[in-house]
């Protein structure tokens, strides 16, 4: 593979562009927000996230919206990741590892079950500003 | 410890987010003998008592969680360097910005492995906000053979129209992967 170039990124996103405006995903968004301070760094944070940006990709589930937030307070349970979408509860997960990551891809998100085992709780009060 | 080089960076990248930077550079070079990071950016900075607080692992500044006593990220740098013979430069001016550099010898057995650069990229491009990022990777072989790339999140933005969702982000890996190749050879 050579190296890309800026014109061809633009070109590639163009010709996608069109495909995913044909499809109808409505703009009822998922958003995953996965833990990134330096707990979920060291727990390895990064290969939920890898999972989480690389499913959707390639399942081409374009109303996810993959983000990276600071410590949520529970680095006792990292990684930990935020999942918000219509039809589920909020849900913070925690010790998401890959295989988690991948579970709660299929089933929370495509299934619309809680991965139970993961469930925890809200992020830690002085987190939250309410 | 940090189990790779890039989550080190990594951890640095997101404290210049959190000191509010809005202009950050990232630089990442290799040469046959050392390994070379620095994270430079103009965030809230840090006089010299937040300096002593940043280093000691049992100190944070506390805005973030009240009551909390521990903050890692600069120590964990710290403790790479002394591990493997590194050296680790922090330059701080309040209300300026930051700029933390650091060297490590490549071939010490306690070296942790770079890690994956192209995630972390990618992680860094796509923390969301509305900060510039530059990055420099460059890899300088024995023989003086130099291979390196620049990376702007303006224009990187600005060609696949936004940074949100996943498709861009996707083609944004595939893009940082063509840069990050001919490093891996």
């Amino acid at each position: 593979m050579a190296k890309m170039t800026l014109e061809t990124l633009r070109k590639l996103r163009e010709e996608q562009k069109e495909v995913i405006e044909r499809r109808d995903s409505g703009d009822k968004s998922i958003h995953i927000i996965v833990g990134m301070g330096t707990c979920g760094i060291a727990a390895g944070a990064k290969e939920a996230l890898n999972v989480f940006l690389g499913e959707a990709y390639t399942r081409k589930m374009d109303n996810v919206v993959v983000k990276q937030t600071g410590c949520m307070g529970l680095c006792y349970a990292e990684p930990t990741v935020e999942v918000k979408m219509e039809g589920m509860p909020d849900t913070l997960y925690g010790n998401v590892d890959a295989a988690v990551a991948r579970k709660i891809v299929n089933l929370h998100l495509l299934g619309g079950k809680l991965v139970n085992d993961h469930v925890f709780d809200y992020p830690a009060r002085d987190i939250n500003k309410e | 410890m940090h189990a790779a080089l890039s989550d080190v960076v990594f951890d640095l990248f997101q404290n210049s987010i959190e000191a509010g930077a809005m202009n950050i550079g990232v630089s990442f070079w290799e040469t046959a003998d050392e390994i070379h990071f620095s994270v430079t950016d103009d965030g809230r900075g840090m006089d010299f008592e937040g300096l002593k607080r940043a280093e000691d692992p049992f100190g944070s500044d506390g805005t973030k969680h009240p009551g909390r006593r521990v903050g890692l990220g600069i120590p964990f740098l710290r403790q790479t360097a002394e591990q493997t013979g590194g050296r680790v430069e922090i330059d701080s001016v309040p209300g300026k910005g930051t700029r933390i550099e650091a060297v490590f010898p490549a071939a010490h057995l306690d070296l942790p492995p770079e890690g994956n650069l192209v995630l972390l990229w990618l992680q860094c491009l796509t923390f969301g906000g509305d900060y510039q990022l530059k990055i420099h990777r460059m890899c300088r072989e024995s023989d003086g053979r130099v291979e390196e790339y620049r990376i702007d999140k303006a224009e990187i933005s600005e060609a696949l129209g936004g940074l949100e969702d996943t498709n861009t982000v996707g083609l944004l890996r595939e893009f940082l992967e063509s840069m990050e190749e001919p490093f891996n050879k």
